[in-house]
């Protein structure tokens, strides 16, 4: 089992915000955090990464996440997150050279020999090998958002965690991040764990699902087993399944004119 | 290309600046009689003069003081703006050297000393006042505004600025003659420094010098903001505190020295960034020999340009300051409406 979550708590001064959540993830998966917002999604998903305090279990391979070093659990689990600080215009190369940190070895963190080769592929898996020398400042935001994917696929982790990473995107480019990060997977050994609010997406592309009601898990499975039309309809409190197909049905109409 | 070629030029540039400015003054001589007497003084074969008692007493140790004290003030900047990514960052527009002074003139009213060190009482007050000043500034501005947003840590570090020249104010007009004058605190001035503390200088220098630009890869970390640092496997807690001790002994030691300088640490680092970019591995050394270079020019203009009245260096580097402080507030705004 790559990451085990079991009776996890946590929260923001002192009211939790998740209760007793428990979950596993095996390689392979891609495990979808659901549920309306406020539900805890981000806390549950932040805790068990080890970035926020938390009661309860989460074990990366049967190490507990807290007592590993930041440098040890980086190398396992990377991070995407859409709040990152664009204040200094570094160059694509390195923003993405910043995901082999935790590999540099030595005094000065200036040793890794697959270094040079991890950022060449992980620039070439994204599409952005030939605006290696751009500067930030100089791409569009679907190209940064691919920037920050070539960082975490650099730092070549077991577990890739993404914080609701195409929120903000056009549509293309939320299919164009998700197609990659699905590719990145399917390699032996990987598993994703992903907070999406768009539920076609969680349905399209997840392997497994798990959905928070108010800080509690209402569901937890395979995908299409955890996320019915009657549990979506009790934790949002409306049919959102039939909401879903009404919204689709719009562009039937338009189709025949 | 300018990337190399000023990174090739900064070392002969800083001795040769250094060479003028031995050279340069009232007094003028040249440079090659210049470097006969530091020779000479360099090999303890002095001849006696009035030129050699002009460069050996008076002028090496001042422009060593103030190559070092330009070197510490820019490496400091530069650091607090990529652990804070916030370009305006600087220990004079965030109040630590401010801070730092309050510390030194508390020790001097007081008469906090260590027997037979008759500086380190005032520089341990500075650096521990800095110290404690940057932990309240940025306990403040968390507090505050989590996102470190670029005007609210300026503001808190603008009204504590006020708050404690109030009182350093109110002890230096109480203190009387024992302390300099309230000039040389705000403004700063390196007339009359010794060799003593350009070795005091280098000493501090070098250790926490050497500290902050070994955390040059942790700061391009934290300069896409401390989350993601963490995120990349940083130690965020130990980078930290590396960095907020390593800038207040520093600042501590060249306030203790030097008084308040203001700007150094914003005007060099935001033009280094220009030409070199923002990566702090190669940031960090290039603002440390930059900064040396341009307080060093500061000082030259401050002591000959309305030459017999020296004016303060301070008054030359804040006037370069806050034409600087305009272009970068304008040009980081601009970037986040954009955005």
């Amino acid at each position: 089992m790559m990451l085990t979550v079991r009776e996890l708590s946590a929260g923001y001064g002192g009211q939790d915000a998740v209760r007793k959540a428990s979950f596993s993830l095996e390689a392979g998966q891609w495990l979808m955090i659901c549920g309306p917002n406020g539900a805890g999604k981000s806390t549950l998903v932040k805790a068990a990464t080890g970035t926020l305090p938390f009661q309860g279990t989460a074990e990366l391979y049967g190490q507990d996440v807290r007592r590993m070093q930041p440098a040890a659990l980086a190398r396992r689990v990377a991070v995407l997150s859409q709040r990152v600080s664009t204040e200094y215009d570094f160059t694509v190369e390195q923003v993405v050279a910043l995901g082999r940190y935790a590999h540099r070895k030595g005094f000065l963190r200036s040793a890794d020999p697959e270094g040079e080769a991890q950022i060449a592929r992980a620039l070439g898996a994204v599409g952005l090998a030939d605006k290696r020398a751009a500067r930030l400042s100089a791409l569009s935001g679907g190209e940064v958002q691919r920037v920050f994917l070539a960082q975490v696929f650099a730092q070549d982790p077991e577990l890739l965690v993404l914080d609701e990473p195409v929120n903000h995107l056009d549509v293309t480019y939320q299919k164009q991040i998700f197609d990659l990060i699905d590719r990145w997977r399917q390699a032996p050994g990987r598993a994703v764990m992903s907070v999406v609010h768009d539920l076609n997406l969680a349905r399209r592309y997840g392997t497994h699902a798990l959905l928070l009601d108010r800080g509690r898990v209402a569901a937890w499975g395979e995908a299409g087993v955890a996320l019915t039309r009657e549990r979506l309809a009790e934790v949002y409190g409306m049919d959102v399944l039939g909401w879903l197909r009404e919204l689709l049905r719009c562009w039937e109409t338009s189709d025949k004119k | 290309m300018a990337r190399k070629l000023l990174w090739w030029c900064l070392p002969p540039v800083l001795l040769l600046t250094m060479l003028l400015c031995v050279c340069a003054g009232s007094v003028p001589l040249s440079p090659g009689e210049t470097l006969q007497i530091l020779w000479r003084g360099l090999t303890g074969t002095e001849a006696g003069g009035s030129g050699e008692a002009i460069i050996l007493r008076v002028r090496l140790p001042r422009v060593l003081c103030v190559a070092l004290t330009g070197a510490s003030l820019s490496l400091c900047g530069a650091a607090m703006q990529g652990l804070l990514r916030n370009p305006l960052a600087d220990g004079s527009t965030l109040g630590v050297s401010s801070g730092a002074s309050l510390g030194a003139i508390l020790a001097i009213v007081l008469g906090i000393q260590f027997p037979g060190l008759p500086f380190a009482g005032t520089m341990v007050m500075a650096m521990l006042f800095a110290f404690g000043s940057l932990a309240l500034i940025l306990t403040l501005a968390y507090a505050l505004d989590r996102s470190l947003a670029t005007g609210t840590i300026i503001l808190i570090g603008v009204v504590f600025s006020m708050f404690v020249s109030s009182l350093m104010n109110l002890l230096i007009t109480f203190a009387g003659e024992k302390i300099k004058s309230i000039t040389f605190w705000t403004l700063g001035s390196l007339s009359g420094s010794t060799y003593v503390n350009a070795l005091t200088l280098l000493l501090a220098l070098t250790v926490c010098g050497g500290a902050l630009l070994a955390l040059g890869g942790a700061l391009n970390a934290f300069a896409l903001g401390e989350e993601q640092a963490r995120h990349l496997g940083v130690s965020v807690r130990r980078v930290k505190l590396t960095v907020m001790a390593a800038v207040s002994v520093l600042l501590g030691v060249c306030v203790s020295i030097g008084g308040t300088i203001g700007f150094v640490g914003l005007v060099i680092p935001h033009m280094v960034r220009l030409v070199l970019g923002p990566d702090h591995r190669r940031l960090l050394p290039a603002s440390l020999l930059a900064g040396a270079v341009f307080l060093l020019l500061a000082d030259l203009v401050g002591r000959t340009l309305l030459s017999p009245v020296e004016l303060p260096i301070g008054v030359v580097t804040s006037l370069v300051g806050a034409a600087a402080f305009l272009v970068i507030f304008y040009r980081s705004r601009k970037r986040g409406s954009a955005q």
